[in-house]
């Protein structure tokens, strides 16, 4: 039996915003709505198993893919859950392609949700202390600003690279999300304002941070032939790769960089059989401006500690050597957590497709998604073709 | 139960290191050595990942002098350390690789600090009859 390639066929998310105003179940459903539109000559019915993700220490109801499952209407099909924090969807989207090609399943629609407004603020601080190893960190008073600020500090050291790099990331990111309905910061910021803004974690300042949203993703994959019934612009995935590095700060491979997206990457270009300098469009996990910076790097779209001038330069650009997060990225759209990988997918998906509008990258043909969990914990790279 | 009273904030009441504690109560800061295949941990562990040995480790004298790799000043804090903001959080290294995360003390100068700068790890007492460790200058 030949093995199947497997495709993306149907694409939907909610705009990501402060505070939805509505149930999980619901910020879940149009997400779902729109992929399944999305995808034209595709029924619920013919989902033959759904996955969903999110970051449970946001959810209140217990075990999510149980209701969202009920609610979308995909009884009694299997249905699922995955976690790796900031990663999930991504995670669901590797699962659902092992699936997939294993001839479990022909189409498995991935959820990726966060409604982080759930919760008070006060709850909110209080999960973002254990985000860390509990034992030997968590009790200094460790943050996700904090962790990539270490990162951002070590690699000023190594690299020289600068607040005005960092800031340049932003600049860019607002550039584009004011382009993107669905993006959460609707405002252009100059370089002056990042660089004049509060200190989080020095280095790290308020505009090299991206905010907490609420939020949903869908993204419906198929077998190939499955995929050319449904619609006529299916999307080819043709490499992944994932990877884990240590939850402790202190036993990452590097301070410079994420080596689980250097793996991952890895593993997905050897894979699709293409050279970092092949993709036309890339999503990357910018939580942190430095993040953006560090995946220039570790995807091998320049070389080591020169991720700073790449974006000084302007090739992340739209009309660049390499655009990255022209959607306006995690700083531009929000990150609600579990959501956001499949959201980086449905950009990528509509590049490839020649949907993307103001923010369509001309002729583009590969795509890539870096997709990371914690502070360099879990990393996921997938390219696509279309 | 034990090991509750590591830390401002504590997570982790239950561990086969809880002894540390003791230790550090005793103004010492301890790591763990396996006795089989030899490894040294910090922070310290009771089951080795090397030799997958367990309960076969040693208390043993951290060699203590921490090269400082990278830090930053957090001024946003997760709950329970609201009132400790700016602090500086800090990774060091010793020359035979164990490294470790913890605070930079708040007597040490800020422009005393940058990565490459000697440091010692320090116990120190919390309120509430809590223990923790710190990073000072090894010239201190």
């Amino acid at each position: 039996m030949a093995m199947s390639d497997v495709a993306v066929v149907g694409v939907g998310q909610t705009a990501f915003t402060r505070a939805c105003g509505v149930s999980i179940k619901e910020l879940c459903f149009e997400a779902f709505k729109e992929a399944v539109e999305d995808a034209g000559n595709l029924q619920p019915h013919d989902i033959d198993g759904s996955i969903i993700c999110s970051a449970p220490e946001y959810d209140k109801q217990r075990s999510p893919a149980g209701a969202i499952a009920e609610y979308l209407g995909l009884n009694p099909k299997p249905t699922f859950y995955v976690e790796s924090v900031c990663a999930s969807s991504t995670t669901g989207m590797r699962a659902a392609y092992g699936l997939i090609k294993s001839g479990l399943n022909n189409v498995i629609a991935v959820l990726g949700f966060q409604k982080m407004s759930e919760l008070s603020s006060a709850e909110v601080q209080e999960r973002m202390g254990r985000g860390a190893d509990i034992m030997w960190e968590s009790p200094f008073g460790l943050s996700m600003p904090a962790g990539y600020a270490l990162f951002a500090r070590s690699r000023m050291q190594k690299y020289g690279m600068t607040a005005e790099q960092m800031a340049k990331v932003k600049v860019k990111s607002s550039k584009y999300s004011v382009l993107n309905p669905k993006a959460i910061f609707q405002r252009e910021v100059s370089l002056e304002e990042c660089l004049s803004a509060r200190a989080i974690a020095e280095p790290l300042k308020f505009y090299d941070c991206c905010s907490n949203a609420d939020g949903a993703s869908c993204i419906i994959l198929a077998n190939d032939e499955t995929a050319k019934k449904i619609t006529d612009t299916p999307v080819k995935i043709i490499g992944l790769g994932a990877a884990s590095d240590s939850l402790s700060l202190a036993n990452k491979v590097s301070l410079t960089g994420l080596n689980c997206a250097l793996e991952a990457g890895k593993q997905a270009f050897k894979m699709a059989g293409i050279q970092p300098k092949d993709v036309d469009v890339a999503e990357v996990h910018d939580c942190f401006t430095v993040a953006e910076i560090m995946a220039y790097e570790n995807l091998g779209f320049c070389k080591p500690g020169e991720g700073g001038k790449l974006v000084e330069d302007a090739q992340t650009y739209i009309d660049g050597d390499i655009p990255v997060n022209i959607d306006g990225g995690l700083l531009g759209k929000g990150h609600p957590i579990g959501a956001t990988g499949g959201s980086q997918v449905r950009t990528i998906v509509m590049e490839l497709r020649g949907d993307a509008g103001k923010l369509q990258v001309r002729g583009a043909e590969i795509g890539l998604v870096h997709n990371i969990g914690g502070v360099g914990l879990y990393g996921n790279v997938i390219i696509f073709s279309r | 139960m034990g090991f509750e009273k590591f830390g401002k904030v504590n997570y982790t009441a239950e561990t086969k290191v809880k002894d540390f504690v003791n230790y550090l109560e005793n103004g010492k800061v301890k790591a763990t050595q396996c006795k089989v295949c030899k490894k040294v941990y910090f922070p310290p562990r009771m089951d080795c990942n090397n030799c997958l040995s367990t309960d076969q480790m040693t208390w043993k004298e951290i060699n203590n002098e921490w090269t400082l790799l990278t830090y930053t000043k957090a001024h946003f804090a997760p709950t329970g350390f609201e009132e400790d903001t700016p602090y500086i959080l800090a990774i060091a290294e010793t020359h035979e690789g164990l490294k470790t995360l913890a605070r930079i003390s708040k007597s040490v100068s800020e422009d005393k600090i940058t990565p490459g700068t000697k440091l010692q790890l320090v116990p120190i007492k919390l309120a509430h009859e809590k223990t923790s460790y710190e990073f000072k200058l090894l010239s201190e």
